[in-house]
């Protein structure tokens, strides 16, 4: 079996990021890039089906800028087998990567790709879906949980009552929750292996993929500096005012 | 992402201003490339921001200490040190050959420092291990080799070095310890260590004890000891663990700080069955032990570094966030109170701390930089330079970050009031943790004597030129920068009083008067120090203000605060050297005739 995992380069979470002055975005020049978090939850899970046997190959796929081969590197020092960079200058979209993940998908016939079920930095929380529906693939999104089993995968999801057990027919879609696994840090010695490792770069546009924007960001604002709190007097009084001046109840 | 050391800084260090990439165009070093380093930063300092500092306050409230005839640690120390010995970080700088990864002493030990700033008493064991693989790697037979590397590096081993003895530390000339033929290279072992960091523990399967000792018959004084390795268990040729080898826990010693870390009094042979084989020849332990000295004086150095870091780290987030008075001006007591980083003398401590911190770390990367040169320059000549130069500047890196850093933990505290006083926070765990920097590894009073009465005079001052001939080419560069100007002919200027007054005393020391010329040697070593970190701080600023005007608007303030700290330390601290340099010129007395009765 092959598992396709589609990871993105994101600012790290740990940076604070700041709004352009021009507020055409946030500044991301010079600070510290890393793998998106729910991808490198996805990774670690690819990592552990291997482990358990299930899988034979891991494929690490990124679509951006050269500088991309970074969060690869780390992809394949985690435990994937080869790495593929999808070349582009252009600022990709949910609706673009997924485009290009279909036409890898296409190349590679993974029986499963697992992504990060958002990046950080947008929170579109889009990519996976769009992909399920280009590929017409089965899709377990928010997983908590992942099996194979019977031929299929069972995928435990996070909905909002608690929790959903699906059997997905393979080929299949799975996005990642928080709560999948704690993905490794990686190891000197993978790290080293890492390099020699194979890494491809394909150029988005060899792939036919139209990767024009389709969304327009018109502004990007700080959020809004939290203002002084008040003591009231009694529990009438804060009822009275979230209902009457905040309006939220 | 750190709290405890700032990692932009290390980048700067290692890949501006000392240009570590460029090593992986040698043979040595061609497994590894710049996104490698990153990589194992990143990993670094995500484990040291997890067990690592997670049991640096639990491990001094829960100090080591012997339950059921066992020395216990937090049981966090486990984990941590077993993810950092997985990850590599053990066996990062030993040759390919007996499991290491060959990775530049300079990266490695940048590794270390993240995790020694997170948690320095922990960082002593594998240091230790380290350089115990080091040593036997150094001096050792292909046997010991093969059968103790590997497990030194894959954490089936930790090493201690058992030096000190209860009545002789300073002074091993007079170590009492003995080691009797048995047979080929096995010796008989009995004797009393003290101090030794790491003596027993459950962490790992067997220790390994370098023990020096003297073989009874043998020449008188230092030049009487050997090297032995002196496994707590018994192991094969396999290096396969058998039964007990007569060492025994005399004791713990109840510390003022790095609490975590077990500190022994151990017998050895208390039943005469202890036994040691000899590593290299007789007689030359003390020569080989020196041998790896100089990487665990600047791990000494860079600890001291580390702690001091921390606290600068806690304090400066501290006092962006503690609000305090108002600035002078402001006379209206209606008017919000201002973060106390808004007050020059809160900035005076920041200022001090981040110019020895900085400072600091920068001279022990500088000196990891100079074991690499020594190790791979594809130069003969310039190999023995960069010896050379390590070797007259180890003192300085073992010492200076001790007393200074130290320093800075002081203002951490200050900067927190009486909230700095209390173990809610742990700014005064960090001073105690430092307090020990600048007492192992060779007292601080013992490296003066050896910088001023060896290092100085040794090859006819060539070591002492050498270092001289380095500033003075900094001097050069430094001048080609405008804004730079005003520090180049300080540091030129303090680089010919340092030359004089060392003429003066060498002068001294010519004429019969030894005890004149070394009486104040600890002060030297204080005097030439600062003018060493002034050095290194020129360095960082050529780095810094060439870096300025290509730089990216959110990386400015970075190089903005390299050179605002290079002008604090060439205006508060250099000149210091000026009122050293006369009391070391004059041959000051005060001391040394003081008569004992008189105190
Ligand atoms: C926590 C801790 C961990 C340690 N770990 C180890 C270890 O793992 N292995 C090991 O072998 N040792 C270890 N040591 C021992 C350490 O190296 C010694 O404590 C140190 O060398 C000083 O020896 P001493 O304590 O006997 O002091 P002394 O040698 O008695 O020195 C006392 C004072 O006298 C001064 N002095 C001594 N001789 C002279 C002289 N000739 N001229 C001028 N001044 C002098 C010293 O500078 C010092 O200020 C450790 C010590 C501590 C506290």
């Amino acid at each position: 079996m092959k598992i396709l995992v589609p990871i993105k380069r994101v600012v790290d979470a740990n940076v604070r990021v700041r709004v352009k002055s021009d507020r055409s975005g946030v500044e991301l020049a010079n600070l510290k890039m890393a793998m998106n978090p729910f991808c490198e939850i996805a990774m670690e899970e690819a990592v552990r089906q291997q482990e358990a046997g299930t899988v034979k190959e891991i494929v690490a796929v990124t679509v951006g800028g050269a500088q991309c081969q970074d969060i690869l590197r780390t992809a394949l020092a985690m435990g994937a087998d080869r790495a593929i960079l999808v070349e582009t200058d252009v600022e990709a979209q949910p609706l673009g990567v997924a485009k290009v993940l279909r036409a890898v998908a296409d190349r590679e016939k993974p029986e499963v790709i697992i992504l990060g079920k958002q990046a950080i930095d947008d929170d579109n929380n889009q990519t996976g879906q769009m992909l399920a529906a280009l590929l017409g693939w089965a899709q377990g999104t928010f997983a908590s949980k992942l099996e194979f089993a019977g031929g299929g995968l069972r995928v435990t999801r996070e909905v909002d009552g608690g929790l959903e057990t699906l059997m997905l027919k393979l080929p299949a879609i799975v996005t990642t929750d928080l709560r999948l696994n704690e993905p490794r840090y990686v190891k000197l010695p993978n790290i080293m292996k890492a390099k020699k490792k194979p890494l491809d770069v394909i150029k988005a546009a060899d792939l036919g993929v139209d990767l024009t924007s389709r969304l327009k960001v018109l502004k990007v604002e700080e959020p809004p500096a939290r203002g002084g709190g008040i003591k009231v007097a009694s529990v009438q009084e804060l009822v009275h005012r979230l209902r009457n001046e905040r309006k939220v109840i | 992402m750190s709290k405890t050391i700032n990692r932009r800084d290390i980048d700067f260090l290692l890949f501006e201003v000392f240009g570590v990439d460029r090593l992986c165009e040698r043979d040595y070093f061609a497994a590894h490339d710049r996104q490698v380093f990153n990589l194992m930063l990143d990993t670094a300092e995500r484990l040291a921001a997890g067990h690592f500092l997670g049991c640096a306050a639990g491990g001094d409230r829960n100090m080591a200490e012997v339950i059921d005839g066992r020395v216990r640690l937090v049981p966090q120390a486990k984990f941590a040190m077993d993810e950092m010995i997985d990850a590599g970080f053990v066996a990062a700088s030993l040759d390919n050959e007996y499991g290491g990864l060959q990775m530049p002493v300079a990266v490695a030990n940048a590794c270390m420092a993240i995790f020694q700033s997170a948690n320095i008493g922990l960082c002593g064991l594998p240091l230790l291990t380290i350089g115990v693989a080091n040593l036997i790697n150094a001096c050792g037979s292909a046997e010991q080799k093969s059968v103790f590397i590997p497990r030194l590096l894959n954490g089936s081993c930790y090493g201690t070095m058992c030096l000190s003895e209860p009545h002789a530390g300073s002074s091993l000339t007079d170590i009492r310890t003995r080691a009797e033929l048995v047979d080929g290279i096995n010796y008989r072992i009995t004797g009393s260590k003290m101090w030794i960091t790491g003596g027993e523990h459950e962490l790992s399967e067997n220790i390994v004890h370098m023990v020096l000792a003297k073989i009874p018959g043998g020449p008188a004084g230092v030049k009487g000891i050997s090297l032995f390795i002196v496994p707590r268990y018994r192991v094969d040729a396999e290096g396969s663990v058998g039964e007990s080898n007569d060492v025994s826990l005399a004791g713990l010693n109840h510390k003022m700080g790095q609490r975590i870390s077990p500190n022994c009094a151990l017998n050895f042979g208390e039943n005469n069955n202890c036994i040691g084989q000899l590593v290299g020849e007789q007689h030359r332990g003390l020569e080989y032990m020196f041998h790896m000295m100089n990487e665990a004086r600047i791990a000494v150095g860079l600890a001291a570094v580390s702690a001091g870091y921390a606290g600068y780290m806690y304090s400066l987030g501290y006092a962006r966030e503690r609000t305090q008075g108002r600035l002078p001006q402001d006379k209206n007591p209606a008017n919000r109170m201002v973060p106390i980083i808004r007050h020059a003398d809160v900035k005076r401590m920041l200022l001090a701390q981040k110019s020895y911190v900085e400072g600091g770390l920068a001279l022990c990367l500088f000196a990891s930089s100079l074991v690499d040169e020594e190790k791979t320059h594809p130069d003969e000549s310039a190999r023995r330079q960069a010896h050379l130069l390590l070797d007259v500047l180890i003192p300085v890196v073992k010492a200076w970050p001790s007393e200074w850093c130290l320093e800075a933990n002081k203002h951490a505290i200050q900067i927190l009031g009486g909230y700095g006083y209390t173990q809610e926070y742990p700014v005064e765990r960090l001073y105690r943790d430092n307090r020990l920097n600048m007492i192992h590894e060779g007292t601080n009073g013992i490296h003066g004597i050896d910088l001023l009465g060896r290092k100085v005079v040794m090859h006819n001052g060539a070591g002492f030129e050498l270092v001289m001939g380095e500033i003075a080419r900094s001097v050069e560069t430094a001048r080609a920068h405008k804004e730079l100007s005003e520090y180049a002919s300080g540091l030129n200027r303090a680089r010919k009083t340092v030359v004089d007054t060392t003429a003066v005393l060498t002068a001294a020391a010519a004429s019969g008067n030894v005890a004149g010329f070394m009486a104040n040697s600890s002060l030297y070593l204080d005097m030439f120090g600062h003018l060493v970190i002034a050095w290194i701080w020129l360095k960082q600023a050529i780095v810094a203000q060439r870096a300025l005007s290509g730089a990216h608007e959110s990386d400015r303030p970075f190089y903005e605060g390299k050179l605002r700290a290079c002008q604090y330390y060439f205006h508060w601290e250099l000149p210091k050297i000026t009122a050293q340099a006369e009391l070391l010129s004059s041959l000051d007395a005060s001391c040394l005739e003081m008569p004992e009765e008189a105190f």
